[in-house]
């Protein structure tokens, strides 16, 4: 094994490497050509070796990822059905004039946005406010990061289902406590507004920890003398949070809100599962159904997986508007610090 | 060869050494008062209280269920709920299945995820930059998006109700990439790669004395967070799996909501089986798990 590392090392680095004859000792005309072909591999293997390793990814990001996502703009050109996936009828522009002109899927963006919101700010200013806690000294601080983190670890199946008895109108939980703090029932499902509060707290609970983790990380790794000097400016702690901790922060606030309103705009299982009864519609009056969950309608409940495709298409096309807004505000982020 | 499989155990450290004083230093200015103590408790108790909940709820029958006021504590019908649930929706099948799509999806992506991370963080070659702008644009697009040409593929090669619908699609990980690329970056110092490359290692011979040593804490985190996105995926199974064919715990469990038992406290017992194993992992791993989502966001 020691001979091969010998004879294998680099010619670049061979003057360097060590217990190699040297080259006036004379070395035969097949140790010559052994060398010049093990070093034609090692040139080959350090030249070709970091694509064979980053290529598994990609092989399996274009197959599972790219190809997909481009072939469901060509999907949504045709008409296919459920039934038959692989017959597919040319119809142009129709499947999307046919979802613009549906009502319902106006009021599914319309709902994606709300729910959006409702779940996405009070999660992330609750987390940066738990994380600005969990950066004091404290005690046991490794028990209250893992305990935030159990609902991360909740699947969505399981945290929906139990919300929705927690949210139940007559007999649940939440509107028991209502009740006896005198406010009364809210009828959680069928309401408009407090349906979409119902749906976003699932999202809330589960994603709250998770993101106090990400900012607190982001927060120990502010510089301590920043805190040192505006404490001897004379700023109060709430100064401090204010003038040092969130425009250090900044990157990370605008992660993750992006991450934030990737996931809501694909909200799916909490309303499908919120009403296990109406299942695709989110709710008797379609008060919660999302555009995931109009997705999920129109391609396996209807059966249209063209129409379906339109939809997907379109979804994509809003995050890359988001992205190229999230970059222009984090290069003007740049430009101003 | 000892001394390139003890060096990484000392590449380790370095990394652990730099947090530590760095989380003392930050929480060091303020020490938290009582009120901070009072939020984090509630909020404790606010991300635990569901759980509970719902063991509680599976500890009763649905007569309870349907009663002012909800219980507040255990009843006598555990057991017997959970036996039931277990049976009903099929879920020692759900549990063999989604342990092995789980398990062979995270090992697969652990792996790849190194090889590839270690090559963006420390191989030169043509490509590099604009491949990782790639992976990290990969990590902004959401996969339900190519749902529709997936389920295409898997109705085609008549897959629906065969894990291997749900296994292939789930090894995409770009955020594996990234977090082993971010982690082998400062852990692995290019001293070590030089030094075995002086000895004449392949590139192969790097990564499977140098390399995989060094990861091997990240490829551990890597590895349970990924086996926990997996176990909880939800609409692709949901979409090639049924509940009678092959179904993965989530299936089973979101099942169980849909119908199939109108029984609230059953449908409880299902979830509470569902979720066990994983808050058994974070109960035993939190540490680890905590430190992982912590290093992966930071230059996130």
């Amino acid at each position: 094994m020691s001979t091969r590392h010998d004879i294998a090392a680099p010619p670049t680095e061979g003057g360097a490497a060590p217990g190699r004859p040297a080259p006036a000792t004379g070395p035969t005309e097949a140790d010559r050509r052994r060398r010049a072909r093990l070093s034609r591999r090692w040139q080959r293997d350090l030249r070709w070796s970091p694509y064979a390793f980053v290529s598994p990814f990609f092989v399996l990001f274009l197959a599972f990822g790219l190809f997909p996502l481009i072939y469901t703009g060509w999907a949504s050109l045709h008409q296919v059905e459920l039934t038959a996936p692989t017959d597919m009828t040319w119809v142009g522009l129709r499947n999307y004039t046919r979802i613009f002109d549906d009502e319902f899927f106006w009021n599914a963006a319309k709902n994606t946005l709300m729910i959006g919101i409702i779940s996405t700010v009070p999660q992330l200013l609750m987390a940066m406010g738990i994380a600005h806690i969990l950066n004091y000294k404290l005690r046991a601080s490794t028990f209250y990061r893992v305990v935030m983190l159990a609902p991360y670890a909740t699947s969505i199946a399981a945290a929906s289902l139990v919300f929705v008895l927690l949210f139940g109108r007559d007999y649940g939980m939440i509107n028991w406590a209502l009740d006896q703090v005198g406010i009364g029932k809210v009828d959680w499902q069928n309401d408009h507004w407090a349906s979409k509060v119902a749906v976003s707290s699932i999202i809330i609970w589960r994603w709250t920890g998770y993101n106090a983790l990400i900012y607190l990380a982001a927060m120990q790794a502010i510089p301590q003398d920043l805190y040192e000097s505006a404490a001897l400016d004379g700023a109060s702690r709430w100064q401090q949070f204010l003038h040092v901790t969130l425009p250090s922060l900044r990157p990370t606030i605008l992660f993750t809100a992006v991450v934030s309103t990737i996931g809501a705009s694909q909200v799916f299982g909490e309303p499908l599962l919120f009403d296990a009864n109406k299942g695709a519609s989110g709710g008797a009056e379609h008060q919660f159904q999302t555009l995931g969950l109009y997705l999920y309608e129109q391609g396996w409940v209807n059966q249209h997986l063209g129409r379906a495709s339109a939809i997907a298409w379109t979804m994509f096309l809003i995050l890359i508007v988001i992205g190229i807004v999230n970059y222009v505000i984090s290069r003007r982020l740049r430009a101003s610090s | 060869m000892t001394t390139t499989l003890t060096k990484p155990e000392d590449a380790a450290p370095p990394v652990r050494k730099s947090r530590k004083p760095r989380a003392a230093r930050a929480g060091g200015h303020m020490h938290g008062g009582p009120i901070a103590y009072a939020i984090l408790v509630l909020f404790s108790i606010g991300s635990l209280f569901p759980l509970v909940w719902t063991a509680i709820a599976a500890s009763r029958d649905n007569n309870r269920l349907a009663q002012t006021p909800p219980p507040f504590w255990f009843g006598s019908n555990l057991f017997h709920n959970l036996d039931v649930a277990w049976t009903d929706a099929n879920l020692g099948e759900a549990f063999v299945n989604t342990t092995f799509v789980a398990g062979v999806s995270a090992l697969t992506i652990v792996f790849l995820s190194t090889i590839a991370g270690f090559a963006f963080a420390k191989l030169r070659f043509r490509g590099r930059g604009a491949l990782m702008l790639l992976v990290i644009g990969t990590m902004m697009v959401p996969p339900q998006l190519s749902v529709i040409p997936l389920y295409m593929m898997v109705a085609k090669l008549d897959w629906t109700d065969q894990l291997q619908a749900v296994i292939f699609p789930s090894l995409v990980s770009a955020f594996g990439v990234f977090f082993m690329r971010q982690y082998l970056i400062q852990a692995l110092p290019d001293e070590l790669i030089e030094a075995a490359r002086m000895d004449g290692a392949s590139s192969w011979r790097v990564v499977w004395h140098i390399v995989f040593p060094a990861a091997r804490p990240a490829m551990a985190v890597l590895g349970m967070l990924m086996f926990v996105q997996t176990w909880n995926d939800f609409l692709w199974p949901f979409l090639v799996l049924t509940q009678t064919g092959n179904p993965t715990v989530q299936v089973a469990v979101a099942g169980l909501g849909r119908g199939y038992t109108p029984d609230q406290s059953l449908i409880m017992a299902g979830a509470l089986l569902g979720t066990l194993p994983l808050l058994l992992v974070f109960a035993i791993f939190g540490k680890q798990i905590v430190g992982g989502i912590m290093q992966g966001a930071v230059k996130g």
